[in-house]
């Protein structure tokens, strides 16, 4: 059974609901939403079968943006595919850093300083802020606020994003893990400058809470829309925020306790509705937990060497074997599996994106809402297209 | 969860399947259950929602390549050979060549949110890597196989019976092969502009005066 | 009261937009290209060789070990190595790229290059800039747009800068060291030797009286 023979009895059964024969009363409308629009995250296509203005059925479409990343990574060295992962997740460069290293050290079983680690932390939470305030500025701009809470977040990201530039030299492409640690040490004045930025993050959630929290529209159009329920978030591996706002107490911060996640105070955020507004209110509470982890972790990072004395930059050849190595990423669980042969290159590289999993229940949270509800239904779950589509 | 443990009360729970420990070399231990195709599915549903099991969270589905291998090994063979009283058997070295078939395997990593356990791995393995590439699709057990079974599908071949939607998911429908099995050839005939080195330039050229335009 | 909401969300709007006047905090942005915000110092952003001295052929750091052209991940560079040798730093005949280029359009900035350069000889520039209307070659570099020397290095990173040229000086200094000692190992040596052959003469001189 060939790919093209499946597809195509495929696309004739979608034809044949879609446009049933000669009863324009019954027919439904067939919307291609994207993959050129402004509020679909990316390059990202939504074939929407409407009744009126209700969805009927909702297939998505992706692949837009596959660079295969995947083989590439099979051609490169280990430490080669580390400014690949950058380019994902592209909003959280860091945090797709970290994960990529989290499983090479699972696979050859090489252990992290204590200062790294603390690195890794104040610089991932920091990431998880970034990524946050712009998802809640994207989301409003979904929504129709035209970009006023957008550039709002935006302004707070400069801040983020100008420190990430200090320390690593970019601002978004920051190819800053390492196996065993971190590229680059603090450079002198950046954690008063980062306490800084963190100290006035406070104020800024209080002036978006103040923008947004009672906003009429922001309730009417969110409360009780793209319902997920508990069962299902599991049963279809969402992760992060999205099942968190669904019910599901899974924060792999807390689960797995990886890296020094364990020594720091902060609470988990959990949902009760699973519609929109909760994942926009989670996303706010986390923004204040994470506030909480950075300022612990300013507070205690020690000195001492920011990578591990034995690893090699050059002609890394990890054991045989495989390891699944995941971290809670901004967006959800980000987890790589790598097969090594051996040899300097992975024989397998595979990266599970967590907005690829998390659209899987796109359809079932669509199906009955107007196609209006469409658009802040997506914006909901967070995808960034880098991640999808690899 | 002690995957000794776990492969006990599988075998025990469904009676006919056939489970094989992989054992992970490396320092994750992270080792594995290969299991049969037929029984797979009753595994699958058995693992999510038995007592003490609940592994309700399947984390990833990933699709490996392993193309067929030839081994060479030196045997020593009792052969006739010529001798100087006649023939007499000798212990000769021979080189054996055998082939060692490829084919397709897919790995699902479960987790459980219930017991804050994992993981616990998962394999299947098709026959060979050309016509008898069907695998059952566990996406009636987990949701979250659905696209991830699509894309192991586009990307390399392996058919899941059972499937509520296989079509291609990051390529388009009328795409043919799999690019990401490790004997992918890609296309000569896609646009880019000539970089430094020699033999892009070259390549390029030759695409030119194919297209009959001139390279001068 | 139905839009109360709203009215306090136009609130924080209306102190952002009339704060932007009186108060810094609230107007982030310039008016780029006039005003320029001060590069931060780190920045990276294509590779570029470094030269000591005046001469950027003679006083270029590279020795084309082709380490940067191995790790480089999307493979933008292309090294080829010279036939002859020219004398470096230190005096030691090196062999010197004849080509170095370098496809500015295919670099991804990820800096692995500077990473695993055993000589400090390619760093990462801050010049972004760099737009052309030349599709096939304006972004190919070459080894004379790349050579840039020690002091632009100097104004564009300067603590890096002065770590690295901190870190050549103790080098040079201990290969100084090191070749002091040889030359004072090989002359205690070779004095040792003189004098046991002038001994071993002046025994054959003797014992041949004897003889």
């Amino acid at each position: 059974m060939s790919a093209a023979s499946v597809a195509g009895e495929v696309m004739e059964e979608l034809d044949a609901a879609v446009r049933p024969a000669d009863d324009f009363g019954e027919q439904l409308l067939e919307v291609s939403m994207g993959p050129q629009h402004p509020s679909t995250h990316g390059v990202f296509r939504m074939n929407v079968a409407l009744d009126g203005e209700r969805v009927m059925k909702l297939k998505p479409v992706f692949g837009y943006l596959h660079r295969n990343h995947e083989k590439i990574a099979e051609q490169e060295t280990y430490l080669g595919s580390m400014p690949y992962t950058d380019r994902l997740d592209y909003f959280c460069s860091i945090t797709n850093n970290w994960a990529y290293a989290l499983a090479v050290e699972k696979l050859a079983g090489i252990t992290v300083p204590e200062r790294a680690e603390y690195l890794r932390v104040i610089t991932g939470e920091l990431t998880r802020l970034q990524n946050h305030a712009c998802l809640i500025g994207f989301l409003l701009q979904d929504m129709g606020a035209s970009g006023t809470p957008l550039m709002y977040a935006f302004r707070e990201r400069e801040k983020i994003l100008d420190l990430f530039e200090a320390l690593t030299g970019a601002r978004m492409m920051c190819n800053y893990m390492r196996f065993g640690g971190c590229r680059v040490d603090l450079p002198a004045g950046w954690l008063e400058q980062a306490r800084g930025v963190v100290a006035g993050f406070p104020k800024f959630l209080d002036e978006f809470e103040q923008l947004l929290q009672s906003n009429e529209i922001l309730m009417e159009r969110t409360q009780g829309v793209g319902v997920l329920s508990k069962e299902l978030a599991i049963n279809a591996a969402v992760s992060g925020p999205m099942a968190r706002a669904s019910g599901v107490n899974y924060d792999l911060r807390k689960v797995d306790r990886y890296g020094i996640y364990d020594r720091f105070a902060f609470r988990v955020p959990l949902g009760a509705h699973g519609d929109v507004y909760d994942r926009y209110m989670i996303r706010v509470l986390e923004m204040r937990e994470s506030v909480k982890i950075l300022e612990q972790a300013m507070k205690e990072i020690p000195g001492g060497p920011i990578v591990d004395p034995k690893t090699k930059i050059r002609g890394f050849r990890p054991k045989p074997g495989e390891a699944y190595g995941r971290i809670e990423a901004p967006k959800g669980e980000l987890g790589f599996y790598l097969v090594s042969d051996g040899s300097a290159n992975p024989y397998r590289y595979r990266v599970r994106p967590p907005s690829l999993i998390n659209l899987t229940v796109l359809e079932d949270m669509c199906l009955g809402r107007n196609v209006a509800d469409v658009v802040i239904i997506l914006g909901s779950v967070d995808i960034v297209l880098g991640e999808v589509d690899r | 969860m002690e995957l000794e443990v776990a492969k006990a009360a599988i075998e025990a729970a469904v009676p006919g399947c056939r489970l094989e420990m992989v054992v992970n070399p490396s320092p994750s231990a992270q080792h594995s259950l290969l299991m049969d195709a037929e029984h797979a599915v009753a595994v699958a549903t058995w693992l999510r929602d038995a007592e003490g099991m609940r592994f309700d969270y399947c984390s990833n589905v990933t699709g490996i390549d392993w193309p067929a291998k030839e081994l060479t090994e030196k045997v020593k063979v009792k052969k006739l050979v010529d001798g100087p009283n006649g023939p007499e058997e000798k212990e000769v070295d021979e080189v054996r060549k055998t082939l060692v078939p490829g084919f397709l395997e897919v790995v699902y990593h479960l987790f459980s949110v219930e017991r804050r356990d994992g993981p616990v791995v998962l394999r299947m393995r098709t026959v060979d890597r050309e016509a008898r590439v069907h695998l059952p699709s566990l996406t009636g057990v987990w949701r979250s196989a659905d696209f991830q079974e699509r894309e192991i599908f586009d990307l390399y071949g392996v058919v899941f019976d059972g499937h509520p939607d296989l079509r291609r998911l990051l390529m388009w429908d009328e795409f043919k092969d799999h690019p990401m099995r490790r004997d992918y050839v890609e296309p000569d005939d896609y646009e880019y502009e000539p970089t430094a080195h020699d033999e892009v330039l070259e390549r390029a050229r030759q695409h030119v005066i194919a297209a009959g335009g001139r390279t001068a | 009261m139905v839009g109360e909401g709203i009215l306090k969300g136009l609130a924080e709007t209306a102190r952002n937009f009339f704060g932007s006047y009186v108060d810094g905090e609230r107007l982030t942005t310039v008016q780029f290209p006039e005003q320029r915000l001060a590069p931060i110092e780190a920045t990276r952003d294509f590779p570029f060789l470094v030269y000591d001295g005046e001469d950027w052929h003679a006083g270029m750091r590279c020795v084309a070990c082709q380490i940067c052209e191995k790790e480089c991940p999307p493979k933008c560079i292309y090294i080829e190595k010279s036939a002859d040798k020219k004398p470096d730093a230190m005096g030691k005949a090196q062999f010197y790229p004849a080509k170095f280029d370098i496809d500015i359009s295919v670099c991804m900035s990820c800096q692995i290059c500077v990473e695993v350069c055993p000589f400090e000889a390619i760093k990462m520039d801050t010049e972004f800039e760099l737009s052309t209307d030349d599709r096939f070659g304006g972004l190919l570099l070459h080894k004379d747009k790349l050579a840039k020397s020690n002091e632009h290095y100097h104004r564009i990173h300067p603590t890096e800068a002065a770590a690295v040229d901190a870190g050549l000086a103790a080098e040079r200094m201990a290969a100084e060291a090191r070749t002091k000692a040889a030359a004072e190992a090989k002359a205690a040596a070779d004095t040792k030797a003189a004098e046991a052959k002038t001994a071993a003469a002046s025994m054959q001189a003797s014992g041949g009286g004897t003889q």
